[in-house]
């Protein structure tokens, strides 16, 4: 089966600004009311995640946290059919996390424990580290896109890489998803394949490019419309492997990435929309300034 | 025919080579300790006195005490790394007493020489003279005194600095503490210029050698603090390993199914050359004895979805190719032409991703670093060129004559 795909993308690309534009302010505006939900690994505090033979309940674990002298009100209990999280806001030492499991054992012989804990410090390294990780990958992508292609593509493809990025912190800012450490790997690599997907449809735009009359904005558009129809099915096919193996992680994967996945997920979508709708046409906003600069001329007939 | 016997031969060799090392392969990757239980625990180390700084020579020495220490609990494989200047990272896998560990660990251990300071009360030392770092490494042995009761013998590294205080000292008590205990007071009675002191008590024979080893094992050039800590329980790292390559198979028959479904015979060669990649993704980690951890499986899987992009590319542009009306043959040659470069710019951009990853990330982020840069490196090698050499076999071969093999239509090629 094939589609066709000679579309006007370009004038699509309006309606795809107002949503991103929305999109990103209402991120700004969640970021900045509630923040993000972080996990023990950017906040500090111990993590019990505890995968259990049966059913328990927050109330029979309580009275466990009180004994070892935490108070109730910093820890947060969440139990599932097989799982049990608590989390404590403050770091346990040694003799409270080996009294908790001594008692939760007298509750579930066979339970297994995953203990996670961060000193405050370290949590916000991590944190800062993970920000300059974004912040030199999209500057490295950005100069290698400016000495391979132009440095309009680059920019392009960095903002649309940043959209990206930002999206994804957004929708864990909104829906209060967890952040965990396992969230900035897949921040890296949706900016790793959200430039992907952006290189070939601009490596079919500089083709393409050559032999194509490029006097005017109009020329301009014609190129990236029909670079993108070209380019169209290779996106949504890559797009879809990506997806499959990111949803089959998030569905079947284990609990611990579970958070990973679905950054992955959205990642995914948003890298194949801003590919389309952000970065081709803001290369053609840029480069039309460049052209357009005497005077219009009408688009020719070919 | 002679094409069709090499293709037919590549891949029987290939499918032979999987099949046969991939069990041994998968027995032998190391998992890490998400995947297998176990402890990991980060340290900041501090120097001992205020004022000092934590050297390079210092933290290796650091670690390598703890390694020792950890050897010396018979935990299998510890791993200690140093990461940054002040740091150390200690895994240790199937950890059944964790408490334990923790505190042989942390026991700092540090041996001091210590004399009276002037408000000291009865008993108290506080004037530190000399410090465990000052001793020789692993040079304490348990000798016997003429009674046959043991004692232990230490070295000292400075031995104008060690006859100093004696001197200073003779005729007062010079303290002997490990932390902050204290295990024997003689009072000096000569001074010492071979820089050899004794530390004797009422030891049982098993008690001297007991505080030799720790006092070889203990004495750290650094103080630690915990600043991370991990611990995964066994059960719960069988369960992520097997969830996960559930979660891994499933993805992959989504993935084979589809490019078969969309690309025909090009679809299962890109399949092959997909299960060449996963093959050969899990050898690297074994000759490069990498620890594989759960983010790493995550992106591994994410790799096989990433990977199979350079056969879309090079298929999607053979098809165009076929459309615009070339034949098959020139159609594969200006298709796999066209779409080299794409796939390699679009691999670099992510590569540069994976780098900056590597680089500054820690722990776990490393790892899933490192996969996806071995990921996009093998991807290029065989889903661009093993895959396009099983094809151009194929197509010399004359084996694929109809634009359908390929998943086009009759009907969308335009005449030319």
């Amino acid at each position: 089966m094939r589609f066709n795909w000679n579309f006007d993308y370009v004038k699509g690309s309006k309606i795809a600004y107002i949503f991103s534009i929305i999109l990103t302010i209402t991120g700004i505006i969640s970021i900045l009311a509630l923040g993000l939900n972080y996990a023990v690994d950017f906040r500090a505090g111990s993590n019990v995640d505890i995968t259990v033979s049966k059913a328990i309940t927050a109330e029979q674990i309580n009275p466990i946290v009180n004994d070892i002298g935490v108070n109730e009100g910093d820890v947060h209990i969440t139990t599932g059919a097989d799982r049990v999280n608590v989390r404590f806001s403050n770091v346990l030492d040694e003799n409270q996390e080996s009294k908790f499991k001594e008692e939760f054992t007298k509750l579930d012989a066979s339970a297994s424990y995953e203990v996670n804990t961060v000193d405050p410090e370290m949590a916000k390294e991590l944190e800062r580290n993970a920000i300059y990780a974004v912040l030199i990958a999209s500057i490295g992508i950005m100069i290698y896109v400016a000495i391979r292609f132009e440095w309009r593509f680059g920019l392009a493809a960095v903002i649309a890489l940043f959209h990206d990025a930002f999206v994804v912190i957004s929708v864990f800012s909104i829906f209060r998803l967890e952040v965990d450490l396992t969230f900035i790997t897949a921040v890296l690599t949706i900016v790793g394949f959200s430039i992907n997907d952006t290189i070939v449809i601009f490596d079919r735009i500089r083709e393409n490019l050559r032999f194509a009359k490029k006097t005017s904005k109009a020329d301009l558009r014609e190129v990236v419309n029909r670079s993108l129809a070209q380019t169209m099915t290779r996106s949504l096919n890559t797009t879809f492997t990506v997806f499959a193996a990111s949803i089959c992680l998030f569905i079947f994967g284990g609990e611990s990435i579970r958070m990973f996945s679905l950054a992955m997920v959205i990642g995914t979508l948003f890298g194949a929309y801003s590919s389309i709708y952000i970065a081709a046409p803001l290369w053609l906003m840029l480069k039309g300034k460049q052209v357009e600069k005497p005077k219009k001329v009408a688009k020719e007939t070919n | 025919m002679k094409r069709i016997i090499s293709f037919i031969l590549v891949v029987l060799v290939t499918t032979g080579v999987m099949v046969g090392t991939s069990p041994e392969l998968l027995k032998n990757i190391r998992l890490g300790l998400d995947l297998k239980g176990g402890y990991e625990i980060l340290y900041e180390a501090e120097p001992l006195e205020a004022g000092q700084q934590v050297t390079k020579a210092s933290l290796v020495q650091t670690a390598k005490s703890l390694e020792s220490r950890a050897n010396a609990l018979g935990t299998s494989e510890p791993e200690v790394t140093t990461e940054g200047s002040n740091r150390i990272r200690l895994k240790l896998a199937g950890v059944t007493d964790e408490a334990e560990v923790r505190a042989k660990m942390k026991e700092p251990a540090v041996l001091t020489f210590r004399s009276k300071a002037e408000n000291d009360k009865e008993g108290e030392y506080t004037k530190i003279e000399l410090r465990g770092n000052e001793f020789v490494e692993n040079a304490a042995k348990v000798v016997f005194t003429s009674l046959n009761q043991p004692m232990i013998d230490i070295q000292v590294k400075d031995k104008a600095k060690f006859s100093e205080i004696t001197k200073r000292l003779i005729g007062q008590p010079l303290a002997i503490y490990l932390d902050d205990q204290l295990l024997s007071a003689p009072t000096v009675q000569q001074q010492l210029t071979d820089g050899s002191a004794q530390i004797s008590g009422a030891y049982s024979r098993d008690e001297a050698n007991q505080l030799r080893d720790t006092i070889n094992l203990g004495a750290l050039p650094l103080k630690l603090t915990e600043k991370y800590s991990q611990s995964v329980g066994a059960t719960l790292g069988k369960l992520s390993l097997d969830q996960t390559i559930k979660a891994g198979l499933i993805g992959s028959v989504i993935i084979l199914v589809f490019m078969i479904g969309l690309y025909r015979i090009p679809g299962i060669i890109a399949s092959f050359a997909l299960i060449t990649h996963t093959w050969l993704v899990l050898a690297i980690f074994y000759m490069g004895e990498f620890v594989l951890t759960l983010p790493g499986i995550a992106a591994f899987i994410l790799g096989i979805g990433m990977a199979v992009d350079a056969n879309i590319i090079t298929y999607e542009r053979i098809k165009e190719e076929m459309r615009s009306g070339k034949s098959i043959l020139s159609s594969v040659k200006a298709g796999s032409k066209h779409s080299f470069r794409t796939i390699i710019d679009s691999n670099i951009t992510t590569i540069i991703a994976a780098a900056v990853m590597f680089f500054l990330g820690t722990g776990a982020v490393k790892g899933f670093a490192l996969v996806l840069i071995f990921d996009i490196v093998t991807s290029i090698i065989t889903n661009i060129f093993f895959s396009r050499f099983l094809l151009t076999l194929l197509v010399r071969g004359n084996v694929l004559k109809k634009p359908k093999y390929f998943g086009v239509k009759e009907s969308e090629i335009r005449a030319l």
